[in-house]
């Protein structure tokens, strides 16, 4: 009983940060526009929020500083992909090598050295049902905040005019010109909004789930956020349920390497690799499942004028 | 009267291009008015300039006579403008009602939206289903969903682009009604095209438009269309000569019963197609687009192919339907396809290197795995000469080229293969009248220098004037060929519109399967 | 007047060869402001920078050392990359081929061998390209995306390197440290010049060079790879096989990048551990966009990039700053880079406002 509420609420802190950087990414990627960048730009969240975090002030503040920087590193890409019309794979990948240089170069001085972790918000007669407040209503204040954006996003995307124009300038940014959308400063808004969550999703990393900064500490989340794009076919809910999928087996292999189970320990880091392998190959034997929900200019540079 | 829409002096220029050149014209209220001009003369520019989707470089835009800056379509808008692409600007994945909501002023109200699409729609005879998702729509009906959302803002100049590109002549014919209606009731309508019959027949009227300038104004229906024609092209309208075929009996291409399922989730599925192209004549397939073409043409060319069982398609007899592009090429089936630039040629390597795209089996250009260039290059300089290529030489890249001066190439690159088979698609879509006629006049020499010669096109009148057969395809099933000379324009359009040539008058609505939603 | 800016109709060559040295001059203002913030004097730690580490002949040997794994990665990269294969995981395959040949140096390295350095240059290859493959089937089988399997297959290349090395490939003499027993000297390249570093391997890396001239130049498979890489549905209209290119392009690139690794094991390392490549198969990446994808630029990339790579160790051990500045000045070159190249497709013009 103890170790299944471990690895339910374990699974959940764990599919926090991937749920915060895929969202984001996700509408970056339903506006038109591929960052490659995220993992680079969780870096850059999880050292400034980290920093702000070991000057001692609280966890909203760390945690916003997260985002401010996560976006801010998302105007390099911004300016590159969406000014420039650079290849969007190399301006991404261009973000990455920055971000986790420069993020390495800024925690310099944190020899691996913890801050005090965040403590789970308590809230009144709901934490304390027996086993449901704990599976439910134990975490920190940043899970709660995650679950809350995705329903935000959830419903901006289909319930409002805003989330209406970003996926038709996403299918068809022409189109979208030709009738009156200005769709640079648009994609530049859902680049910064996917820079501020990935922000947010290192933030978290390093302020609430290890809590402590390590260089390379996103150790390839940012990049299977990507994936769970992917995997979601650019659907919000299977974004979520993948973010979920991802905890458990990271949480799932963490237990069994606490436990000394199963092979070696460098096969069971291994595993949220491969899977995300395989589920990529899943998703992508269903073409057109992906094709129908796919943002048809993605990736593809654009330029108003004729 | 003070004119709806005044424009004076507008001066627009692209890269190399003088788009627009000190164009003036005026539009009355209530007025039909046309913008007459083949194509590349400026007109598209003009109406974007008008919408505030481009901006001019020079001259002034007065709106009832007060002068105006319309910096965007959103702008353009709210001074009462409507506007209709002929590159309709709708999205294939949200709903009719969506695609209008998204643009127009208006707070974000979808069941109030659905509503009034229904009235409007109702009242001026172009039924639509607010909840359908537009890739369900046909083409026709797609123009509709355009139409309703200007009207829904009550606009005061309705500007349209070639409206009539994407109809069939029954069609064409009932919009213009609703457009009477529309101007009877006050509207201008800016009416955009290079078709001297229609203008003619809708407009009260017409600015001729000539290399970016005006060329000319007149009355459509007091001036006669030789007098329009030589406004617009500064010349007669060239013509084409053709002998009467003498077909081979024993077809070069034939397609029995080819079924097909799209690759594309919004494409059409091709059910039963059969047809048979002899040595010595063209035959053509008409349709209005969206009814299986892209799926048909693919599948013919070999970029799409055919399980090893599936001997659907034949050349000379042998199945060639697992083979690809360059084996079928080979085989002697030359293919042109109708995006130009990304599929016929690479659009940044130069002209040199884009005939190896597909003459490298020939003389040598490719020994022991090596490109030979000097090959290639002298490949390509025949083809410039032949084909008369107007381009800085083998060394220009291909986007550099004019619309007109690409289709050249490319045809000539195909036709310098000496091909037993030609499949052409869109032969001549967006070329001036010139570089149309000669690219038609190629087409009709090939066929009666023995080659079978299959042309897809949307346009009837083209095919009218160079094909010996017609069929016609309309939602993925392909009809019995027709030949030149014994079916008339009118059974044509009823078969594009799914009738048959014989049956009643009225374009059937579109497909009744389909999710409503989103 | 305001400046805009309009497509070009012919890109630009200048601007093509232009791009990376404006790229290099915006790095180097880029890392003055950069140390100007640090409160370091930008001209003195320039110095130490670019000019320091190649002031010796040590320098020169160990410079050419760390220029030719990235020249031999970006050569191989840039065969994907014109064809549109983007291939991330150099890093992997690097590691993966350092294993394969590692096997072998471990087995055999005791005895005088000839054949043994032969031998694991090809296991290097053949390691590189095992583990390119398995993105090259997805994409072809599946059409699963490569960038995201290449880039997770790297993660666990150095797990599996990790388990070895702590594993059952640790030297049982070796104190418990995560590394392998060092390789015997008929597995490990000789030395060129009497007590440097730089060894033989080089003219490997100098006849990929050729080889990679000659095919991209001239060969009618790579022009199928760079038209599928340019516009996909030309390639289509032509008949050229997609799955073709995929395959060449990955192994390409997975090659390289194991016989890259192969000759770092078998010649500065000399063993295998768990930490082999600084980043070689990131920094590549980087090195054949500088070049331009073109054989003899990726040559000029590789020496820059290894440049880079000893301006970070020399400014580590002279001025105590800390590694990661390399891979920060890495980034801002590629970054500088992408954004100059704007310019190949798109001309200034003045206009006058309205």
């Amino acid at each position: 009983m103890e170790i299944a509420i471990a690895i339910i609420t374990g699974t959940v802190v764990a599919a926090t940060p991937l749920l915060f950087a895929a969202m984001g990414e996700l509408v970056a990627e339903r506006s038109g526009v591929l960052n490659l960048g995220v993992e680079g730009m969780m870096l850059i969240g999880a050292v400034t929020a980290f920093h702000v975090a070991f000057a001692g002030y609280p966890l909203a503040v760390a945690a916003g500083a997260g985002v401010l920087a996560g976006a801010a590193s998302s105007l390099v890409f911004g300016v590159l992909a969406l000014n420039l019309l650079a290849n969007q794979y190399a301006a991404g990948i261009a973000l990455t090598i920055l971000g986790g240089g420069l993020s390495a170069f800024l925690g310099r001085e944190f020899g691996a050295a913890p801050i005090d972790p965040v403590e789970a918000l308590h809230i009144p007669v709901l934490s304390d049902i027996p086993v449901v407040g704990r599976i439910l209503f134990d975490y920190d204040p940043l899970v709660y905040v995650a679950f809350i954006l995705f329903g935000l996003i959830w419903w901006m995307l289909f319930r409002t005019k805003a989330g209406l124009v970003l996926r038709i300038i996403g299918e068809n940014p022409q189109a979208a010109h030709d009738i009156g959308f200005k769709v640079i400063p648009i994609r530049y808004l859902a680049v910064l909004f996917g820079g501020a969550m990935a922000g947010l999703g290192g933030a978290y990393l390093a302020i609430a789930y290890t809590p402590l900064w390590v260089e390379n500490m996103t150790a390839g989340r940012g990049w299977i956020a990507l994936a769970l794009v992917v995997f979601a076919s650019w659907r919000p809910l299977r974004v979520l349920l993948g973010a979920i999928l991802f905890g458990g087996v990271n949480i799932l292999q963490l237990h069994a390497q606490g436990q000394g189970i199963g092979p070696a320990s460098e096969f069971l880091s291994a595993l949220p690799y491969l899977a995300t392998i395989l589920v990529l190959v899943l998703i992508s034997r269903n073409r057109q499942t992906q094709k129908v929900n796919f943002p048809a200019s993605l990736a593809k540079p654009f330029r108003p004028g004729h | 009267m003070t004119p709806r829409l005044e424009l004076r002096g507008i001066t627009k220029t692209f890269p190399g291009v003088l788009a627009n050149d000190n164009v003036s014209l005026a539009v009355m209220p209530g007025e039909i008015h046309a913008v007459l001009g083949e194509n590349g003369a400026g007109k598209s520019t003009l109406m974007k300039i008008i919408y505030g989707a481009l901006s001019a470089d020079e001259g002034e835009i007065r709106w009832n006579g007060e002068l105006v800056r319309i910096p965007s379509p959103t702008a353009a808008r709210h001074l009462g403008i409507g506007m209709v692409y002929q590159h309709f600007s709708l999205f294939e994945t949200v709903s009719v009602a969506e695609n209008i909501a998204v643009a127009v002023d208006e707070p974000f109200d979808l069941p109030a939206i659905s509503a009034r699409v229904r009235e409007l729609s109702e009242r001026y005879g172009m039924p639509l289903d607010p909840d359908r998702l537009l890739h369900h729509l046909s083409v026709g009906e797609r123009q509709r969903v355009e139409i309703v959302r200007c009207l829904l803002q009550r606009p005061t100049l309705l500007v349209l682009d070639e409206p009539t590109s994407v109809l069939t002549p029954q069609a064409a014919r009932s919009l213009f009604e609703t457009l009477r209606v529309i101007a009877a009731e006050g509207c201008s309508l800016l009416y955009i095209s290079h078709k001297l019959e229609e203008i003619r027949e809708l407009c009260d009227t017409a600015t001729i438009l000539r290399a970016g300038a005006v060329a000319g104004t007149a009355d459509p229906k007091t001036t006669s269309p030789a007098k329009l024609a030589a406004l617009m092209v500064g010349s007669a309208l060239p013509e084409t000569h053709r002998e009467p075929a003498r077909p081979d009996p024993t077809p070069r291409l034939e397609v029995r019963g080819l079924d097909a399922a799209a690759e594309d989730p919004f494409g059409t599925d091709l059910e039963d197609v059969s047809l048979a192209v002899h040595a010595g004549e063209i035959v053509g397939i008409a349709g209005v687009s969206g009814n299986g073409q892209a799926e048909l043409a693919a599948l013919l060319s070999g970029e799409r192919t055919l399980s090893a069982d599936d001997d659907a398609l034949r050349l000379d007899g042998e199945p060639i339907g697992r083979l690809d592009a360059g084996a079928r090429r080979r085989r002697g089936l030359a293919f042109i396809p109708e995006d130009r630039l990304g599929r016929g040629v690479v659009p940044l390597m130069s002209l040199r290197e884009n005939v190896v795209l597909t003459a490298h089996a020939r003389g040598g250009m490719v020994r022991g795995g090596m490109v030979r260039r000097d090959r290639a290059d002298a490949y390509a300089r025949r083809v410039i000469d032949r084909f008369d290529v107007r381009c800085t030489g083998t060394g220009a890249v291909a986007r550099a080229l004019s619309g007109g001066n690409l289709q050249k190439f490319i045809v000539g690159r195909e036709m310098e293969l000496a091909p037993r088979v030609l499949v052409v698609s869109q032969p001549t879509w967006g070329l001036d009248v010139a570089a149309a006629a000669f690219i038609r006049q190629s087409l009709i020499d090939l066929s009666r220098a023995g080659a079978a010669v299959l042309v897809i096109s949307e346009e009837l009148d083209e095919l009218l004037e160079i094909c010996d057969r017609i069929a016609v395809l309309y939602r993925g099933r392909l009809s019995e060929g027709r030949n030149r000379g014994e079916v008339t324009v009118e059974e044509l359009g009823l078969m594009m519109a799914g009738g048959s040539a014989a049956a009643g008058a009225t374009e059937p609505a579109g497909p009744a399967a389909g999710r409503t939603g989103s | 007047m305001r400046l805009q800016f309009e497509p070009r109709p012919t890109p630009s060559l200048a601007a093509q060869v232009l791009a990376p040295i404006a790229a290099f001059a915006l790095t180097v203002v880029f890392g003055s402001i950069f140390f100007l913030v640090l409160d370091l004097d930008p001209f003195e730690t320039l110095h130490v920078f670019l000019v320091r580490p190649l002031s010796s002949a040590n320098g020169v040997s160990e410079w050419l050392l760390k220029a030719s794994p990235l020249i031999l990665i970006g050569l191989g990269l840039a065969i994907g990359f014109r064809a549109n294969v983007w291939n991330i995981g150099a890093e992997g395959m690097f590691i993966c081929g350092a294993i394969a040949a590692g096997w072998f140096a471990l087995a055999f390295g005791d005895g005088d061998h000839a054949w043994l350095l032969p031998l694991m240059a090809l296991a290097g290859i053949a390691g590189g390209m095992a583990w390119a493959s398995v993105p090259a089937f997805l994409k072809v089988r599946f059409g699963t995306n490569e960038i995201l399997v290449t880039l997770m297959l790297n993660y666990v290349a150095v797990l599996l390197l990790g388990y070895l090395v702590r594993g059952p490939w640790r030297d049982p003499f070796g104190f418990n440290f995560p590394q392998t027993a060092l390789f015997g000297p008929s597995a490990l390249f000789d030395p060129l010049v009497g007590v440097y570093r730089v060894n033989t391997s080089i003219f490997i890396t100098l006849v990929a060079v050729g080889i990679a001239w000659l095919f991209v130049q001239h060969t009618f498979t790579s022009y199928r790879m760079t038209v599928g890489g340019a516009a996909p549905a030309a390639a289509r209209f032509a008949g050229f096989r997609d799955s073709h290119s995929v395959w060449l392009g990955l192994l390409a690139g997975g090659g390289c990048a194991g016989l890259a690794g192969m000759m770092e094991v078998a010649g500065p390392l000399g063993q295998l551990t768990g930490h082999i490549s600084p980043g070689y198969g990131f920094a590549a990446i980087i090195v054949a966009f500088i070049g331009r994808l073109h054989p003899f630029g990726i040559v000029l990339g590789g020496l820059l990039l290894s440049l880079l790579y000893m301006g970070g160790e020399s400014a580590q051990i002279m001025l105590r700053l800390p590694a990661a500045l390399t891979r920060t000045f890495q980034g801002a070159l590629l970054f500088f880079l992408l954004a100059a190249d704007f310019l190949i497709y798109y001309r200034p013009r003045r206009v006058g406002r309205r």
